[in-house]
């Protein structure tokens, strides 16, 4: 039963996915709305990623810190455990998480909310690919936009940690600035970036996906909202597994 | 003129429309009426394409749509013009863009040519300037559906489509919008399709009505002869307000006199 249901909702998906991903009606019109999406989904995010990267790093500095008290560890330690973690981690998909509960439920609300007073139908009635029209822009958006985002994730959650070095005597910061540094590996970065994109499509799409198939009243967008929000999660999860098998191994 | 011949749909085996024929000509308001619930909004949707039908023949001027292939939908929908229940403007948009937006999705228009088409679809819908700039939500309900019907027609569509277009709206307002649509109909030869469960309606423009009853045709004429029926749902209907139970009366008392 429950097999069916999923294999069911893999169909419309992927149906859906062939009519966004079409040749737009209008350039013209695609280019307007994509950096609208830019703005609305990536810069009107950055707030919530600096906040939260922000005491992240700080706190995970802090706890590291003080769990790892056996002085047979090197000094830079800290600074090193903070480092990998955000940048292999933290800064990708848990910031992801985090964005599939707010890039997720807006964009299923907004699309609901158009579905239910028919106004995706009134696109329909124009002759226009509305999956086309509403979602392209939106994956799209949030695809180039994700980038920059996590990398300012590292950078502010790496700022965090070295706060705490400045306002206590936790960790010295030269002591922290030293293990940020010390066996660095570019190549963590790309594994992220990659993460994120692959993360960035699924909370746009598959929001786009609950959104657009909602039906009913003003409640049932609320629904198709947590839906995106908890579905996406979880695909966020199973693929986060998938991708460091390919990647790190 | 569209004509549909035994159309027939169904949602997960509950029969909404059964075997329903009829023609709509140009020029004329061509209304559908019917209690909530008869299968209106279905009907009106099938013609549209918006849901695809079980069987049956639904003709623009010759063209069926069931056969046509989605590209070809495509272009018909581009000489079709819609004036939904909900008005369904976009409502991240003003007015003005609203009905400018089919313009810059299809015509090849200038910019200022595409603004003064805006201007002429507002004005003939009796909107003015003081409108363009608000969002739909900051607009009355009856102009809601003014805008609605100027972006309807921005393109000159050969086919209007309209549902309930003046649910929710005071007695007066509805006769403003059922004589607009009345004009435009028959200023541009359109064919118009009507969906309502207003007598008001019925009386102000029906020139070709179809009662629906449980998704069935139950009853075809004009605003003149629906008086006369001795269909009784069709009674049921038109008598269901005290009100046109004297307009019959009275509407005998001539007739007996003439
Ligand atoms: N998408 C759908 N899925 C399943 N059933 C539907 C769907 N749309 C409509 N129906 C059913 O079809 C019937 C007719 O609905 P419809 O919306 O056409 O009524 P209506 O005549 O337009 O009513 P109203 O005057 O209230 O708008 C209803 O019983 C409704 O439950
Ligand atoms: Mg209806």
């Amino acid at each position: 039963m429950i097999t069916l249901s999923i294999l069911k909702h893999i169909g419309s998906y992927t149906s859906l996915m062939l009519r966004v991903f079409t040749k737009p009606d209008r350039w013209r019109m695609f280019f307007r709305q994509l950096p609208k999406e830019m703005e609305k989904l990536g810069l009107d995010s950055l707030g919530i990623v600096i906040i939260i990267s922000t005491f992240i790093g700080a706190i995970m500095t802090i706890q590291t810190k003080l769990n790892t008290s056996d002085p047979l560890l090197p000094k830079y330690s800290t600074g090193l455990v903070t480092r990998d973690t955000l940048l292999l981690e933290f800064s990708s998909t848990i910031m992801c998480l985090i964005l599939a509960g707010k890039v997720g439920s807006n964009v299923a609300s907004e699309i609901g909310s158009m579905r239910i007073s028919e106004q995706i139908d009134a696109l329909e009635v124009m002759g226009i690919n509305s999956a086309n029209y509403l979602i392209l822009p939106k994956i799209i958006a949030f695809v180039l936009m994700i980038p920059c985002l996590v990398i300012i994730s590292m950078a502010v959650g790496l700022f965090g940690g070295y706060l705490v070095g400045v306002f206590s005597d936790i960790v010295s910061q030269n002591d922290y600035l030293f293990g940020i540094q010390y066996m660095f590996q570019p190549f963590y970065i790309f594994y992220s970036i990659v993460k994120s994109l692959v993360f960035a499509f699924i909370i746009a799409s598959v929001a786009s996906y609950y959104g657009f198939y909602s039906y009913g009243g003003a409640l049932d967008v609320g629904k198709a909202s947590t839906n995106a929000v908890v579905n996406s999660s979880i695909l966020i999860l199973l693929s986060n597994i998938v991708i460091t098998n390919f990647m790190l191994n | 003129m569209i004509e549909i011949q035994n159309v027939y749909k169904s949602f997960d085996g509950k029969n909404v429309l059964k075997n329903i024929s009829a023609i709509f000509e140009s020029g004329k308001t061509n209304l559908i009426i019917g209690q909530s619930g008869s299968g209106k909004t279905v009907l009106m949707k099938s013609i549209i394409g918006l849901h695809r039908i079980d069987s049956g023949k639904i003709l623009y001027d010759g063209r069926n749509i069931p056969d046509m292939q989605f590209m070809k939908i495509k272009k018909l929908r581009q000489e079709v013009g819609m004036l939904f229940q909900g008005s369904a403007l976009f409502d991240s948009q003003t007015v003005a863009q609203n009905v400018m937006f089919p313009l810059e999705m299809f015509s090849n228009m200038t910019q200022i040519d595409m603004e003064n088409r805006m201007k002429f679809c507002l004005g003939r819908v009796n909107l003015d300037e003081s409108t363009y700039n608000l969002f739909p939500s900051e607009i009355s309900g009856g102009m809601q559906k003014r805008a609605a019907i100027a972006r309807a027609i921005a393109l000159n569509p050969r086919y209007l489509f309209c549902d309930e277009p003046n649910s929710g709206l005071d007695p007066l307002t509805s006769l403003v919008i059922d004589r607009l649509i009345k004009e435009i109909t028959e200023e541009y030869d359109i064919t118009t399709i009507v969906n309502t469960h207003d007598m008001n309606s019925v009386m102000e423009i029906g020139e070709n009505i179809i009662f629906i009853k449980s998704g069935e045709k139950a009853w075809e004429g004009n605003r003149h002869q629906i008086f006369d029926s001795n269909n009784d749902s069709l009674n049921d209907f038109v008598f269901a307000s005290d009100l046109y139970k004297k307009v019959k009366a009275t509407n005998n008392i001539q007739e007996s006199k003439q």
